[in-house]
């Protein structure tokens, strides 16, 4: 046993070593997660300035997906997200966290667009669409 | 079948005769792991906070009350700037890491400040955008629309407003201390609560901005 002990702690100071590395990223992995943000952030500023599409719903479902995939690129490239980080525990709060954050946005959403079809009283014309809302 | 091995024998390590090394790494580093983690916890549980406040938006966001909206209000070449220097901020950061993983306490300290301009800078822009929507009678009492756009982008600009307060704290501790340990660990914490804000800013450009002056 004693004498496989300094191959062993070796191998324990390897395996951190490396884990602090990938940690921490590198200049050629942060320029790229830079050159990445610039170009998916351009794009949808160029969309919605130019007026480049017609239908404003394709425009937002463009640009929805763009930041879709620019958070992807923060969580890898700046925040050197991956399956190993932590072990796992990381990546198991944050998909947590997405699970947590889509029930809530889209259930929000959904109960409060059938609130306003269903439960608005009959409004006079002249009075403003929103007024229930302020609420 | 390794990985095990090695844990084992890395508990042994603190047996009689065993070599320093192995207890150094065992002892010393896995507090280090629980403070990030718990870090990470954290900002999991700030970003809940803020899709709250995206939710809000989301269902208040068209209700104008009869005032402005946002295709009136939003400037988006001023909103496009402060973009632009919210992910300077990320990569200067990045770089700021990347120096302090090199020991050079000048340079880090350099990259932080610059990562504090620009975050300055950005906080600055906003609090004019802020100051001047309220002038014009657009401001959170106005409308629901309002009152949920300043309370989602209120509440990031506060938080990069204390990511500013502890990084000029941090450049101080590193001026006294260097680059010790747990000064490693404070940029660390800091880093992701860096990157976190820029993660929250895309969707806050993306669904605030940009979609509220689509008709």
């Amino acid at each position: 046993m004693s004498a496989h002990q300094p191959g062993v702690a070796h191998a324990d100071h390897g395996h951190h070593g490396h884990d602090d590395h990938a940690n921490h990223g590198s200049l050629k992995s942060y320029t790229m997660g830079f050159v990445l943000s610039v170009i998916l952030t351009a794009i949808p500023f160029w969309l919605v300035m130019n007026k480049v599409i017609d239908k404003p719903a394709t425009t937002a479902f463009v640009i929805l997906g763009l930041a879709a995939v620019q958070i992807v690129v923060h969580m890898i490239y700046f925040l050197h997200m991956d399956t190993r980080a932590e072990g796992g525990w990381s990546l198991l709060a944050l998909v947590f966290t997405l699970v947590v954050v889509v029930i809530l946005l889209s259930g929000s959403i959904w109960v409060m667009y059938h609130m306003n079809n269903n439960m608005m009283p009959a409004m006079p014309p002249d009075m403003p669409h929103q007024m229930h809302n302020m609420r | 079948m390794s990985d095990i091995s090695t844990h084992t024998a890395g508990v042994a390590g603190f047996s009689p005769g065993a070599d320093s090394s192995a207890s150094f790494y065992v002892t010393e580093h896995h507090p280090e792991n629980g403070t990030l983690l718990g870090f990470w916890i954290y900002l999991m549980s700030d970003c809940l906070v803020f899709a709250c406040l995206f939710a809000a938006y989301a269902v208040l966001g068209r209700s104008y009350a009869g005032g402005p909206s946002g295709a009136e209000l939003f400037e988006l070449p001023v909103v496009a700037v402060n973009t632009g220097l919210l992910l300077l901020s990320s990569i200067t950061y990045g770089f700021a890491m990347l120096e302090s993983q090199r020991k050079r306490l000048r340079a880090t300290l350099l990259w932080l400040a610059v990562t504090g301009l620009f975050g300055a800078g950005f906080i600055t822009l906003e609090l004019t955008e802020f100051a001047s929507l309220i002038h014009e009678g657009a401001g959170p009492q106005r409308s629901a629309f309002l009152t949920s756009f300043f309370s989602l982008v209120g509440t990031h600009g506060l938080h990069v407003t204390f990511g500013i307060v502890w990084l000029v704290t941090l450049m101080f501790q590193l001026g006294r201390h260097g680059l010790t340990p747990e000064n490693g660990r404070r940029l660390m914490c800091l880093s992701m609560f860096w990157h976190f804000l820029d993660v929250v800013w895309i969707g806050v450009f993306t669904f605030v901005y940009l979609m509220g002056v689509l008709p």
